[in-house]
């Protein structure tokens, strides 16, 4: 019963990298940069959310959907501000200006807040439910992330796949230059990237620190770079890959913990990542591109 | 390794006296050597505020990491996320020797310099071992994999218990996992690290260090193994199509690149009394940082990685006067300057203005290298 309990929650937090990864693997996919800045927004969108249901007394409904918006103009306000002037610059300097921003949202959230932690109040009213007479307990929390998560990465599938701006966001991460060439707007597609990543990143921000309730300015870091690692994990710029490396990552970190080291559970979690990587160098989903000389 | 120093047209060296690489790392070495006496001189004559006194190696610390990194970035052309890992390794290593031998080597100074090749050659095994998965991967997967093998780095000096006693080393996750005798000693205490490391870090050891890093860096960039390393990152494929062996290549420059990293971990770790690892030294932020100073610094120049290091270190604490937002403004400068120096339009600009000016075609103007 233990082990079915670790894998549960490993589940729960594994959907959470994965609504984070997703952001990272589109803005890649279509962007071809790192985005290092998405940990950060994760961390606005919680502190949205707990400005609005401590300091504002709106119902954590209200709370998230006002963090969504709040981090959808973000993401779009960044991609606009730092990184759209960059877009024919080397990968190199975009990856700087994303520390920048980065740095920028840390430090702008500790002068407003302070680096002290808050106790974050869970968005989730649900009860938590116990099965199997009493041995096993899933909270409330575990199963609204794991049931919103599903249905949001369906939700996107679909969107993706079946809508005109959706296949519009394939082609151009596909060919930037031929997409343009059949009248799709680019920098629109790219700014429509970063306003779905962000929005999916508030909503993994609520979700988070519902789980794992210590909210400061540096929170959004590590998941960060966890997410990134599972979105690499499934094939950086594979959809699919980033639900799926999400998903590994959180049970494997989850099993680590509970079974071997909870001190070695990231390390555990980054080894395993450098073996898959040493088999498969483009991730378990990524595609192989070919050299051409 | 460094020794071939071909010339590529020793006529015109005769004609103009010194080459101009040569001429272009004189002043390099000029620099930090009028940095050092500048800065000796205002210690000696007590017109150096302490808190600034305290700058001078950590300074030095950060210029040789940033050249370590620049052989990397800059000159081989491949991204490192985990930089701070092999600083890590090599600061362990160096505060354990010092602190094991320190009885029994009682001189101060071959003791140190003894720390300093232990930790290089724990550093460089290092650079080997993540050297191999460097021979698949590229580009981010490749950062991604620095990126993790830095944190792993981490994770792991922060459970690990080692001590000593007569029977010899105990390793153990634990510190009643020790077993230690009776007159045993922990050295290495899981979160708590290394304490009581001699503090043999001076400013003048930091300088002949930052030197003799910045002597080997310019003598392989100007090497026949440095044109080659070059040759790779400029166009890998037609490389390795001249026979250029890019996978030796590539593993030489990481271990170089390790050891020297791991040389100024020991001299960041004797700077301290207790050594302990955490993000902002060790984990994937130092490592972010480093790389900015060499990006800032331009890739692939030596010059700008040492001007960069030491002003952008010093920056935030020179700042300290605007307190809570000095780190706000740090990254503001941070975006705007690559803005600057990479967006579209600042480069259409000067290249406007470079060719009504200087004559010269737009092409001279685009700074940087072939992607």
């Amino acid at each position: 019963m233990k082990f079915l309990s670790q894998l549960i929650s490993g589940v729960s937090l594994g959907s959470i990298y994965s609504l984070i990864a997703l952001g990272y693997t589109m803005v890649y996919g279509i962007a071809k940069m790192l985005n290092f800045a998405h940990g950060d927004v994760i961390m606005v969108g919680a502190f949205v959310v707990y400005t609005a249901c401590v300091a504002g007394g709106l119902s954590p409904f209200f709370g998230v959907l006002i963090a969504v918006v709040c981090c959808t103009l973000l993401g779009v306000v960044i991609e606009r501000l730092a990184y759209k002037p960059l877009r024919s610059a080397a990968s190199l300097a975009v990856l700087i200006t994303a520390i920048g921003v980065s740095y920028f949202l840390q430090n702008m959230a500790l002068l407003i807040f302070g680096s002290d932690t808050k106790q974050f109040s869970s968005v989730v009213s649900l009860p938590s439910v116990t099965l199997a007479d009493g041995s096993l307990t899933i909270s409330g929390e575990t199963i609204v992330t794991i049931v919103l998560s599903l249905i949001i990465m369906v939700c996107l599938y679909l969107f993706i796949n079946r809508s005109k701006p959706g296949k519009a966001m394939l082609a151009v991460s596909e060919d930037k230059g031929a997409a343009q060439l059949m009248g799709i707007n680019v920098n629109a597609m790219i700014a429509l990237t970063f306003a779905i990543g962000s929005a999916l990143a508030a909503i993994a921000g609520a979700l988070l620190c519902s789980s794992y309730p210590a909210l400061s300015p540096y929170t959004g870091a590590m998941p960060g770079i966890k997410a990134f690692v599972a979105a690499v994990f499934g094939g950086i710029g594979s959809i699919p890959g980033a639900m799926v490396g999400g998903v590994l990552l959180g049970v494997i970190e989850n099993l680590s913990k509970g079974y071997i080291s909870s001190q070695l559970s990231d390390a555990i979690v980054f080894a395993v990542l450098i073996l898959v990587l040493l088999i498969k160098p483009t991730g378990i989903m990524g595609k192989k591109i070919n050299e051409k000389v | 390794m460094m020794a071939k120093n071909l010339n590529v047209s020793p006529l015109s060296n005769q004609k103009k006296g010194l080459r101009p690489v040569t001429k272009k790392n004189f002043i390099t070495y000029a620099m930090v050597i009028a940095f050092f006496i500048l800065f000796q001189t205002l210690m000696s004559t007590d017109n150096l505020k302490n808190a600034y006194q305290s700058l001078l190696v950590p300074i030095c610390t950060n210029v040789i990491m940033a050249l370590s990194l620049n052989l990397v970035v800059g000159v081989l052309g491949e991204l490192s996320l985990g930089h701070a890992g092999f600083m890590c390794i090599g600061a362990y290593a160096g505060s354990f020797f010092s602190v094991l031998t320190e009885e029994v080597i009682p001189i101060t100074w071959l003791r140190f310099t003894l720390a300093f090749a232990v930790a290089a050659i724990a550093a460089a095994i290092a650079g080997i071992l993540i050297g191999i998965p460097v021979l698949r991967l590229r580009g981010d997967y490749l950062a991604i994999v620095t990126l993790a093998f830095g944190e792993i780095i981490k994770s792991i000096v922060n459970v690990l218990y080692i001590g000593v006693d007569s029977e010899g080393l105990h390793i153990a996750m634990s510190s009643s996992n020790l077993n230690l005798l009776e007159d045993g000693k922990e050295i290495l205490r899981g979160p708590q690290g290394i304490s009581n490391t001699p503090r043999d870090s001076t400013f003048f050891i930091g300088f002949i260090l930052v030197m003799l890093t910045l002597l080997i860096v310019t003598n392989l960039m100007d090497s026949r193994t440095g044109r080659a390393i070059m040759s790779i990152r400029d166009n890998r494929i037609a490389a390795e199509s001249i026979g250029i062996n890019i996978t030796g290549y590539k593993l030489l420059v990481f271990t170089l690149s390790a050891a020297i990293a791991g040389c100024a971990g020991v001299l960041y770790s004797h700077n301290l009394s207790s050594l302990t690892a955490n993000t902002n030294n060790f984990g994937y932020n130092m490592s972010i940082t480093i790389l900015v100073y060499v990006v800032l610094g331009g890739l692939g120049n030596v010059r700008g990685s040492i001007i960069a290091a030491a002003v952008l270190y010093a920056l935030p604490e020179l700042l300290r006067g605007l307190r809570d937002y000095r780190m706000l403004i740090y990254s503001i400068l941070l975006i705007a300057m690559m803005i600057f120096s990479n967006g579209a339009f600042f480069v259409q600009l000067r290249e406007k203005i470079a060719f009504r000016f200087k004559r010269r075609t737009a092409q001279d103007a685009i700074p940087g290298r072939v992607e």
